[in-house]
């Protein structure tokens, strides 16, 4: 597996150049380069349902939600996790989406494609209902604001220091992500996706994989939460909003679903476009609906699809095009 | 060897990427640099475009200058997200260097910048978004944001006084369901109430919502008056479909249901129809009337209250930097000086009677004390246009009202914010 091999150092070379060369930058873009990775796990978390296991969630922002508002009212009601104890908002940010994974799975497992699509998105706007109703808690419309920024030993205000941080969690998530699914276990998720009648035929309990895949999804949803929460400063209904579940999508999406770094990918770009591009011009929308569209028409795996489709490109000049199905489709794609 | 290439191709586009966001603005130390949000793009473009009209129309009548210094306005998009208001307030701050920044429209938008001013020691005017919480309880949180325009319940407190003095004596309530609406509601409830009146039912209505017909049959029937509270294109659908029912009940509401925004595209069924707002256009004053025409004629609209709020808040900007001589003094000094200004805008009144308190100050919590307009929607000619209109007469003129209203500062301060539950419906059953 030299190709494996290569893409590992591609993308190990890739994060060591974007860990030199974003502090170096303007202050700007270091708080946006925050803010993507922050989704970028978000986006990964759902890469493992839609890209591994091929199930389309519209709600993962439940898990994100979750994780921030946990972070903003132990902040701001109990002076929790300012310190030291950080970590452990962090480890109960990623249960807590656990929790709501795992009870939200056994409604959303038994059901398929659009079916699951549509379950996903109640139980979404369920939480998202509660965040805006639940006054007391979670102060409504209003949200909770985080006025301060952990300490422990790390001036983590600064936002270079800062940075830092989430870096260090991105590539965590990354790093684990990536073992899971060469995993054995992530390799069922695979064969569930391709077949999963097949998969059960061979003895697997298909339905307890796909609930584990979805509660660890749910876990780094949290984690991303928790993250949020103090890289925004600002938790309000706005964040588990619909919009927040899609944006993660199309940020799979439009990087490759079932590469991970797909999603860190998309990420940058819609973040790069919406919050970067926006500054400079009035007429970014229509630069990032472009760029939705030609993806979605020419690109049906993402930008990391690029690659394979030189590939393709060069293999058919030599030998005749064996385009069959849709298998062989999703078997080009890179697994990194 | 193909692959060994590409990281560094990726280095190369990084590299650029990073150049590309280097290249910031130069700051002239001399200028005074603005930083404007607005939503410039999404549901609410509509009114970033008055926010913006306003302040520009101030800017361009004064050659471009604030209190003798070149301005340099720097608009930026919030998308009407609060999320996304945080990163654009911090480009400006970080990457534009602005001394401070104007605008905002929704209370979610004032909520998110109150944190980045304080974080950032940087100076924030709430020229439109406001938030009573921000503006009372948590003003001590944030020293470097001031209201220039209004606080939401400000106007519903002297509303329900009015409705009182109508021989009202049963109201149902008919309000969006968001915290704007919630504090609305809650200042016309807490003065009706203690001036006699009964709020008999609650009816919370999505934000959003098109369609009220599940809602209007809900509605108890034997309540003298109907307070409502509307944004946007909820104000144009409600009237209609409460009229086509039969319902011929006085309406009393919110700013927001009847403002100029939305007034030029409602039907003749909104006609005697009453609401309260710190402005409108149809002040008779001749420096109203004045700004009106000057608008009107830039921009062919009647000003709305967005407009003129961030109209008479580059005014404020104007004349505090000339009492600095057109040096920024830092954030506090800045609201100091703002504070003691007394401020002659379009929603003021022109006879300035200096022995009672003026049309326009900051109270001590940095929240503007104003005349609040009780206005009839009125079709009629006005400031010599030909055509028959919809206008906001102005009815009852209550002058230099503060947030408390008539009640006790302290007080008001330690009950809760106005919500869904607070004041309670003692008289829903």
């Amino acid at each position: 597996m030299g190709t494996q091999r290569a893409k590992l150092l591609i993308v190990a070379a890739i994060l060591a150049a974007y860990l030199y060369v974003v502090p170096h930058s303007s202050s700007f873009v270091v708080l946006l380069a925050t803010r993507a990775m922050v989704f970028a796990i978000l986006a990964m978390s759902l890469d493992i349902l839609l890209g591994f296991t091929g199930l389309a969630s519209l709600g993962q922002a439940a898990y994100f939600g979750v994780g921030a508002y946990l972070t903003a009212i132990l902040a701001s009601k109990f002076h929790f996790g300012l310190g030291w104890d950080f970590w452990l908002v962090v480890l109960a940010g990623m249960a807590i989406g656990a929790v709501l994974a795992a009870f939200f799975g056994l409604f959303a497992i038994r059901a398929t494609g659009v079916y699951f699509l549509m379950i996903t998105l109640a139980l979404g706007q369920c939480v998202w209902g509660l965040a805006y109703r639940w006054n007391s808690l979670t102060g409504g419309d209003n949200g909770i604001n985080v006025t301060a920024r952990p300490s422990f030993g790390l001036d983590l205000t600064n936002e270079r220091t800062f940075f830092f941080l989430v870096f260090g969690f991105f590539v965590f998530t990354l790093v684990t992500l990536y073992l899971l699914v060469q995993s054995p276990f992530g390799r069922s998720l695979t064969g569930i996706r391709e077949r999963e009648l097949r998969m059960q035929i061979l003895g697997y309990n298909t339905w307890l994989h796909k609930y584990i895949a979805f509660i660890i999804a749910g876990a780094f949803g949290g984690l991303s939460g928790v993250l949020w929460a103090h890289t925004n400063g600002l938790v309000s209904p706005e964040t588990v909003v619909l919009t927040t579940s899609v944006d993660a999508l199309l940020m799979v999406v439009l990087g490759g679903a079932g590469t991970l770094v797909g999603g860190a990918i998309g990420a940058g770009i819609v973040f790069g476009l919406r919050e970067y591009l926006s500054t400079l011009v009035p007429w970014w929308q229509y630069v990032l609906g472009g760029v939705y569209v030609l993806t979605i028409l020419y690109l049906p795996t993402g930008l990391m699809g690029i690659p394979a489709r030189i590939r393709q490109g060069r293999g058919a000049a030599k030998t005749t095009p064996s385009q069959s199905g849709k298998g062989e489709k999703l078997a080009s794609v890179p697994t990194v | 060897m193909r692959m060994n290439k590409r990281p560094f191709r990726a280095l190369i586009a990084l590299g650029v990427l990073a150049l590309g966001a280097g290249v910031a603005a130069p700051a002239h130390a001399d200028d005074l640099r603005i930083g404007f949000l607005a939503p410039r793009t999404g549901i609410f473009t509509a009114i970033g475009t008055d926010m913006l009209n306003g302040f520009q129309m101030y800017l361009d009548e004064h050659n471009g200058m604030l209190g003798g210094d070149k301005v340099t306005l720097i608009v930026e998009d919030t998308q009407g997200k609060p999320d996304t208001a945080v990163t654009k307030a911090k480009k400006l701050i970080l990457q534009d260097k602005v001394q401070m920044m104007v605008g905002g429209l929704l209370a979610s938008t004032a909520y998110a910048l109150g944190p980045v001013s304080t974080e950032m020691k940087t100076l924030y005017i709430g020229s439109s978004a406001t938030a009573d919480d921000l503006a009372q309880r948590q003003v001590a949180k944030y020293p470097y944001v001031a209201f220039s325009t209004w606080t939401p319940s400000l106007p519903n407190h002297p509303l329900g006084q009015w409705a009182c003095d109508q021989g009202y004596k049963k109201v149902v309530a008919f309000a969006a369901d968001y915290a704007f609406g919630y504090e609305q509601l809650g200042g016309f409830q807490q003065s009706f109430e203690d001036c006699g009146g009964k709020v008999i039912q609650k009816i919370w209505v999505p934000l959003g919502s098109k369609d009220f017909g599940p809602y209007i049959p809900t509605m108890k029937s034997d309540a003298d008056a109907i307070f409502t509270l509307m944004v946007g294109p909820m104000s144009l659908q409600f009237p209609k479909q409460l009229r086509a029912t039969g319902n011929k009940k006085p309406i009393v509401a919110g700013g927001t249901s009847y403002d100029e925004f939305v007034l030029p595209f409602m039907g003749d069924e909104v006609i005697g129809d009453v609401s309260a707002l710190m402005y409108s256009a149809a002040i008779p004053t001749p420096k109203n009337e004045a700004f009106v025409k000057r608008y009107r004629s830039k921009y062919n609209k009647v000003p709305s209250y967005y407009s003129e709020g961030n109209y008479s808040t580059a005014q404020w900007i104007d004349e505090a930097m000339a009492k600095h001589k057109g040096k920024f003094p830092g954030p506090v000094e800045f609201i100091k000086t703002m504070s003691s200004i007394t401020l002659d805008a379009p929603r003021g009144p022109v006879k300035l009677d200096l022995a009672t308190k003026s049309p326009i100050e900051l109270d001590d919590m940095r929240n503007p004390i104003e005349n609040v307009y009780i206005k009839k929607v009125e079709k009629k000619k006005m400031f010599g246009y030909d055509k028959d209109e919809l206008w906001n007469t102005v009815i009852k003129t209550y002058p230099a009202v503060s947030e408390f209203w008539h009640y006790d500062k302290a007080k008001f301060l330690a009950q809760p914010v106005y919500s869904r539950d607070f004041p309670p419906c003692k008289y829903c059953e």
